[in-house]
């Protein structure tokens, strides 16, 4: 089974989500996440979005699971490129991510968390 | 209206079951008509039915059917399992109901998604949904 990559820019843990999310992937992700973080120190998440055309609540939850968790050890999150249609759906499900900061793209998510230091 | 979709039916037993369950809501909801933003809420809408579906009762089914009152045009969507059933259905309806696993946002949240929803179970017997969304 195919894993996701975690790529290193910097200080920042690039992700991105570009297909079709499967359970055991998400979990896998949430692992890999952690440990390359605690591998590199890494002070921040940037979690690109724009590939996925549906997240549903279960993905929402380790996408805010993950968040919190990289918070605790130190990095902070940014979720990039989430599509129109999902952010409204998101926020209709009742999973508006309130801890999670966001930008429009890839780019502007790298910017705000290479800002911040 | 020129092709209506035929009525599809998906086995729902894993994982790779939710994911075809919603790639094809998403394609009949498309083939009708609807929007971007409506084809992402029947999509969501199903992956949280069917999720329901394997979490709580490890297997059911999915059908999808396009609806023609005359009036209007709409996706109906029916989940149906043999599980365990729901005893408390409005704590599961008003959100209340605490998981171990996920939000307990499924429920109500498809609810919000859809234009219509019904859920009715019995315990021991299994647990029905029906859906529409409206084509406006």
């Amino acid at each position: 089974m195919p894993r996701i990559p975690v790529l290193k820019i910097k200080d920042v843990l690039v992700v991105s989500l570009q297909v079709e999310m499967q359970d055991r992937l998400a979990l896998e992700l949430q692992d890999d996440v952690l440990s390359t973080l605690k591998r590199t120190g890494a002070r921040g998440l940037l979690i690109d979005v724009s590939g996925l055309d549906v997240v549903d609540s279960f993905l929402g939850r380790i996408v805010a699971d993950t968040a919190s968790m990289a918070r605790l050890m130190g990095a902070k999150t940014v979720l990039a490129g989430l599509q129109p249609a999902v952010a409204i759906t998101l926020t209709e499900l009742g999973l508006s991510l309130p801890q999670i900061r966001t930008a429009l793209n890839l780019e502007k998510g790298l910017a705000l968390l290479e800002n911040d230091d | 209206m020129s092709d209506t979709p035929a009525p599809i039916t998906v086995e729902v037993a894993s994982e790779e079951d939710v994911v075809v369950a919603r790639t094809k809501g998403k394609e009949m909801a498309k083939t009708m008509g609807f929007g971007t933003v409506d084809q992402t809420r029947i999509a969501t809408g199903i992956s949280e039915l069917t999720r329901n579906i394997l979490q709580y009762a490890q297997r059911g089914h999915l059908t999808l059917r396009p609806l023609d009152t005359q009036v209007r045009q709409g996706l109906e969507i029916l989940a149906e399992d043999n599980g365990p059933g729901i005893a408390n259905l409005n704590v599961v309806l008003e959100g209340r109901h605490q998981p171990t696993r996920g939000l307990g946002l499924g429920i109500p949240g498809t609810r919000r998604l859809m234009d219509e929803f019904q859920m009715t179970s019995q315990v021991g017997q299994g647990t029905r949904v029906r859906c529409v969304k409206w084509l406006t």
